[in-house]
């Protein structure tokens, strides 16, 4: 396979990643969406070896391989299990807006923790009424003497109950609109913080999704993040960050896929050929495979743009989630149509692949929010000129 | 405590990780530095490599053109003498046996050499400290505990352990790690008990033995099977 002109230790990361998604992962995968429990004991193995350090800083305990050797790893645990990548993502999901945005004691109480894996992170943003119009957001939290009551629910939480550390979205100033936002480091087992409902899903099964409830939830100042008001600014930066790890995801997903069907296509005997030996079936293939190759340049381009401090990361980052996105949907479904009914079946893993792949058009912003966002740059870009 | 892990590089085949790997079990739970040891041509230094990308603390590598075709009483003879340069040793570790030369016999000898009590086949460490350890020795019916002093040497079966996983950390320190090399003369071995002048095993043929085929089970009440077996017997021309 094409080298990508990774560096050695990047190198390192994608082999490492991938051996164990081969060879831990890959035997799991069909218990843990079958059973739909949190994957504990591929957590811990890929804490032993490190994976969770990948993005942090090293002062921070961590390995400073940035947004790109993040990527790898999940591209590598997403070709095997797509569930067990997301929960791996959302702790770095909910770690990210600490090292943007935390200041120095926070990023030196959580950041090692994160980076062993000891524990896990979650970000939490939507709510019921809350979904690609954060605004509409109803969690709140009021100044009270030393700190902040927090009240409300936040919805489809990856990770929720599972992890020990959530960066939380609230309402400060339901006046100030977009700049009434703060967000908050709010850990588990804090008094007034409990777990709602766990969702039963079409995909990523393994993956928790949950509900946080806060219930008069004292939260001392030092666990605010950032300013009062800047809530959605640590958002949306945020976002720009992780989606490349999104695009990650679906070029992961779409590999896995397309690796079962071409294996399939040159045993399975039709008309007393291999069906790999039918044009329309090598056309698929080809395409498949050229759509994948293209949206893994572009993840690598964004993950790479993203981690040299470019400002205008925004554009690149959300077509770096959009387009992989959209091609792992694509590619998922025509590897069950190369299999036909076997692909079907729940005894071959491309029926779950494309389950999974869903899930990437729909979170961390849905696509037509994705092309929102790329327009709405693109018509700045061109006013500014 | 001091644990030395002795292992053998082995072309071409995935077992050698095994040898490397079998510190984990003691490891856990116990205060300890890990050195892992190997004689060996300068290539060898790749399998040192990986056993760093595991977690172990130190590594060695001897290796010189004088120690090339030791038999295993000669590299018994040097691996103990390189042993002893390491220095304070509580526990040493080795395969039971190399899946080359199938031989059995280096760990039992450096024991020996070393003048420790040693246990083969070791498939379980029940428990280690307090200047003794408790093992499982491996029998073709089940096991044996057998409790002896340390300093020790234990022989170790596949079963004792999953190779655990290589970490990111381990393997950027193996990419730098300077793996220090020591020659004949470093360990202090005598020029004429190793290599093949201090070798007297002289090996004729290498063959591989004729499979043996499945066999056949016969089962049921003892006295029914006991007369099938007769029968056949009988039928065969043995009785
Ligand atoms: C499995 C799973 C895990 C999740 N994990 C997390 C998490 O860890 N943290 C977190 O905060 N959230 C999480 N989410 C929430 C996720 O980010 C939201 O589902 C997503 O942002 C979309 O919101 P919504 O589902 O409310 O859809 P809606 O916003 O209600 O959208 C419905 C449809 O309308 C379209 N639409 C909406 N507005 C526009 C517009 N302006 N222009 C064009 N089309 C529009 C959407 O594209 C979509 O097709 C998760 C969701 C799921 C399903």
């Amino acid at each position: 396979m094409a080298q990508h002109f990774l560096t050695e230790e990047q190198e390192m990361i994608r082999d490492l990643a991938r051996q164990i998604a081969q060879e831990k992962i890959v035997p799991m995968r069909a218990e843990l969406d079958e059973q739909e429990e949190f994957p504990w004991e591929i957590m811990k193995l890929l804490a032993e070896s490190d994976l969770f350090r990948i993005w942090i800083p090293e002062e921070y305990g961590g390995l400073g391989e940035g947004i790109f050797g993040l990527c790898l790893a999940m591209e590598e645990l997403s070709r095997a299990c797509a569930g067990v990548a997301v929960s791996y993502a959302g702790s770095a999901l909910g770690g990210t807006p600490i090292l943007l945005y935390g200041t120095e004691e926070q990023k030196q109480k959580y950041l090692p923790q994160l980076a062993s894996g000891e524990r896990l992170g979650a970000f939490a943003l939507t709510e019921a009424n809350a979904g690609s119009d954060v605004a509409g957001m109803q969690a709140t939290a009021r100044k009270v003497d030393d700190g902040y009551v927090l009240n409300g629910t936040k919805q489809w939480i990856t990770n929720g109950g599972e992890a020990e550390i959530y960066t939380v979205f609230t309402i400060t100033d339901r006046n100030r609109g977009a700049r009434g936002s703060t967000a908050f480091i709010m850990e588990k087992g804090m008094e007034g913080f409990s777990f709602g409902k766990k969702e039963k899903k079409l995909g990523i099964r393994t993956s928790s999704t949950r509900e946080l409830v806060f219930q008069d939830c004292f939260v001392p100042t030092a666990q605010r993040l950032g300013r009062e008001g800047m809530g959605f600014i640590v958002a949306m930066k945020t976002f720009d960050q992780s989606r490349p790890g999104i695009g990650a995801q679906s070029v992961g997903i779409a590999q896995g896929a397309l690796d079962e069907a071409i294996q399939f296509a040159r045993e399975r005997h039709q008309f007393g050929k291999t069906i790999s030996s039918f044009q329309a079936v090598q056309h698929m293939l080809a395409d498949m495979a050229t759509e994948i190759e293209a949206a893994r340049a572009l993840v690598y381009y964004a993950a790479r743009l993203v981690d040299s401090g470019d400002r205008s990361a925004s554009k690149i980052a959300a077509m770096a989630k959009v387009f992989p996105s959209d091609m792992a949907m694509r590619v998922t479904t025509n590897a069950v149509q190369i299999m036909g009914g076997s692909g079907y079946m729940r005894e071959y893993p491309v029926e779950k692949m494309m389950r999974d792949a869903k899930i990437t058009q729909i979170y961390e912003g849905t696509n037509q929010i994705m092309r929102n966002v790329i327009a709405g740059n693109l018509i700045k870009e061109a006013a500014a000129l | 405590m001091n644990i030395v892990v002795c292992i053998k590089q082995v072309p071409g085949t995935a077992e050698v990780r095994i040898h490397s790997e079998t510190h984990t079990l003691i490891r856990d739970g116990v205060e300890s530095m890990v050195t892992v040891f190997t004689m060996g041509p300068p290539q060898a230094e790749a399998a040192l490599r990986e056993a760093v990308s595991y977690g172990v603390d130190e590594v060695v590598l001897v290796s010189d053109r004088a120690l090339v075709g030791s038999d295993t009483l000669a590299t018994a003879y040097a691996i103990a003498k390189g042993i002893a340069k390491i220095g304070a040793y509580d526990l040493i570790l080795c395969g039971k046996q190399a899946i080359d030369g199938d031989t059995a016999q280096v760990g039992p000898e450096v024991a020996e050499r070393l003048g420790i009590p040693f246990v083969a086949w070791v498939r379980k460490v029940e428990e280690v400290g307090d200047g003794k350890i408790r093992v499982q020795r491996m029998m073709d019916d089940g096991y044996e505990v057998i409790e002896m002093p340390l300093p020790a040497l234990i022989t170790v079966v596949k079963e004792i352990n999953e190779p655990r996983l290589a970490s990111l950390k381990g393997k950027l320190r193996a990419k730098k790690l300077e793996i220090p090399m020591w020659s004949a003369e470093d360990i202090g071995v005598e020029e004429d008990q190793v290599g093949l002048k201090g070798s007297p095993t002289q090996v004729m043929r290498i063959f591989s033995p004729e499979p043996r085929g499945a066999g056949e089970r016969l089962e049921g009440e003892a006295e029914e099977v006991a007369q099938r077996l007769a029968e056949r017997l009988k039928v065969m021309g043995f009785v």
